[in-house]
């Protein structure tokens, strides 16, 4: 080979290997929570439909996947034209000359089949294309055809949680209100979706105001704020058994903001009682009511800690309403919200770790979060209103309720990830509000 | 992987309760006012039986109409208060005088907050106004099994605009008069 090749060659390799180091490439590795982040090239191929009954299946389960991960903003897909090669085979050898040349640095190859007792089959394998090699082990998930996209976001899931070392959020419901009419109007009714706005489902009729409703653990059953009876109390729904109940408390008390606790029997909630708005516990089936908090002041807006021990809650015993949190029995509450202006809608992560909270300053309102000792405040979103955040299974993206400003107002739900990156639309057919996740389906 | 659970679509049909044909009256006016507040004549139609008429005619200082025309059926607060200003105290001691001269109606207090708040404190704050409403009825010498409280936070603001002039029509205080007894 000539010397000036050879040369050519060699400064190619080096390019190639800058190249990749400024494109972070070594383990194929996001995290998350650092600073401006590059989304990371994947090449999606579509599943390879291994037969004909698995054909309707295969590029629907590509499509879903690749909208789950694009859709942090922390990927990107490298469209199908640019392939050098397209696999035929599941398990043939991945030749990742054809996808380095591409830029690729993640591969996700996947199969779908029809099994003899007609259940979809969805397998895929991960493969790191700089480091030549598979990431994790291939996976196969089977179940009901039916649930074909709930077996795309397993695989997006585990996708996801191998590059990004988080655990995953897209197999997963969120209930909230669907609401239609003007603004002073607004006909409301309960519904659930998938995380990504498929498979809505209504859970009640328009024909009476619902408010803030929140889904257990198990994913079974909703708490939520009814004036069926003309006034605002709390009830149970079963969802499969499309049944619901109201909590057994006195006929004559106002009840709202209900929690579940993580045992998804425990409730926590507000009562209002004469001039004095205060914060109770009890349980689904009906146990005793506890009084957790006894002041003058308001108390409402309750959120469990993951482990059940304390609550977050608003109070205005301090003269305008900021977050506190005491014991998940009542007893002395500790102020953690000190920044300038008025704090509501407090909600614990899943993961512990942040408290998300809507504020109020200067006229705008905010979607924050803050460790749960009150520190490290951070502001992720501005806007005319925004309120009532929800947390993702994974304690790493919040969902919430926009409203826009004026006579003509209408409410949305928005997800932004806990660095204020990805502000997104979620795609509902009506005005939305009061979102709450459901953790991971099992 | 299991099955998926099929959610039943939910049925149409509600649960049954056993009501008064009056008590049935306060709850349909509280769905129509519940969907159509800004219509000040729905709230005349509070006190049991159809849409017109029953409200009695405005002339009569014994109907629920004159009431809501004349004496006047709101008080308004200032921004995150539920401490009735001078201006309220005249309206609800007339309030107060009407109720005693017609001791056949009973009382809706309705509560209400504008949109710059949360849901939940706005739901308590609202519940505030209507429960200093109900107090100061009370110590007027209305009987409070008559006064009941009725939270609506924000949901219902008869003025959409987002400014100050509709945020202090929307802090309000409504005393929406029934017929007979509170279920």
């Amino acid at each position: 080979m000539r010397l000036f090749t050879a040369l050519a060659i060699v400064l190619g390799v080096l390019m190639a290997a800058f190249a990749a180091l400024a494109q972070g490439a070594g383990p194929l590795r996001i995290e998350i929570t650092e600073g401006v982040i590059e989304p990371l090239p994947l090449a999606l191929p579509d599943f390879i439909a291994e037969n004909a009954a698995a054909e309707q299946y295969a590029q629907s389960i590509s499509q879903v996947i690749g909208s789950d991960l694009t859709g942090t903003g922390l990927f990107r897909e490298i469209p199908q034209k640019s392939f050098i090669s397209t696999p035929t085979s599941f398990s043939n050898a991945v030749q990742f000359a054809d996808w380095k040349a591409i830029n690729a640095q993640g591969l996700v190859k996947g199969a779908v089949s029809l099994d003899a007792d007609g259940r979809l089959v969805v397998k895929f394998r991960l493969f790191d294309v700089f480091a030549q090699a598979e990431l994790g082990q291939g996976q196969k998930f089977t179940g009901a055809p039916a649930s074909w996209r709930r077996m795309a976001h397993k695989v997006a899931d585990a996708v996801y949680s191998r590059i990004t070392g988080e655990g995953g959020y897209f197999d997963s419901r969120v209930v909230f209100v669907a609401e239609t009419g003007q603004k002073g109007q607004r006909r409301k009714r309960l519904a659930i979706m998938d995380y990504d706005g498929a498979n809505l489902q209504f859970l009640t009729d328009d024909s009476t105001i619902v408010l803030a409703p929140r889904i257990s653990a198990d994913g079974k059953r909703i708490l939520y704020t009814s004036y069926e009876s003309g006034f605002p109390k709390v009830y149970v729904l079963d969802i499969a058994a499309a049944r619901k109940q109201a909590l057994a408390i006195e006929a004559e008390a106002l009840s709202f903001a209900p929690r579940f606790g993580p045992d998804g029997e425990t409730v926590v909630l507000s009562l209002q009682q004469g001039a004095n708005t205060d914060l109770y516990r009890t349980t689904v089936s009906g146990g005793t009511l506890q009084r957790l908090t006894s002041a003058p002041s308001i108390e409402t807006a309750p959120s469990f800690s993951p482990d059940g021990r304390r609550i977050v809650f608003v109070s205005d015993r301090s003269g305008t309403p900021q977050l506190y949190i005491m014991d998940a029995n009542g007893g002395e509450a500790r102020r953690i919200s000190f920044g300038k202006g008025r704090y509501g809608s407090p909600v614990w992560s899943p993961r512990g770790d942040l408290i998300a909270f809507a504020k109020q300053a200067n006229g705008r309102f905010h979607i924050g979060v803050m460790r749960t000792d009150g520190s490290e405040e951070r502001l992720l979103t501005a806007s005319f209103l925004d309120e009532g955040p929800t947390w993702s299974p994974n304690g790493r993206v919040i969902m919430f309720t926009r409203e826009s400003k004026g006579a003509q107002g209408v409410r949305a739900l928005y997800s932004v990830d806990i660095t204020g990156r990805n502000l997104r639309r979620v795609p509902t057919e009506t005005g939305a509000s009061d979102a709450a996740w459901s953790p991971l389906l099992p | 992987m299991g099955r998926i659970e099929q959610t039943k679509k939910q049925s149409k049909k509600r649960e049954t309760r056993t009501m008064k044909l009056h008590s049935k009256a306060i709850l349909i006016v509280a769905a129509l006012a519940l969907s159509a507040c800004a219509n000040g004549g729905r709230f005349g139609a509070a006190n049991g039986g159809g849409a017109d008429g029953a409200a009695g005619a405005a002339s009569d200082p014994r109907s629920p109409a004159y009431f809501q025309q004349t004496i006047g059926d709101r008080v308004h607060f200032a921004v995150d208060q539920h401490t009735l200003t001078p201006e309220a105290i005249a309206i609800l001691d007339k309030q107060a005088d009407w109720l005693l001269k017609n001791p056949e109606f009973t009382a809706i207090v309705e509560g209400h907050a504008d949109e710059q708040g949360t849901a939940a404190y706005n739901l308590a704050l609202s519940g505030r106004r209507a429960n200093a409403v109900i107090e100061y009825l009370v110590s007027r010498g209305v009987s409070p099994a008559r006064l009941r409280p009725l939270p609506l936070g924000k949901e219902r603001p008869i003025a959409l605009c987002s400014r100050e002039e509709c945020y202090a029509q929307n802090r309000r205080a409504v005393t929406v008069i029934q017929a007979g007894g509170l279920s």
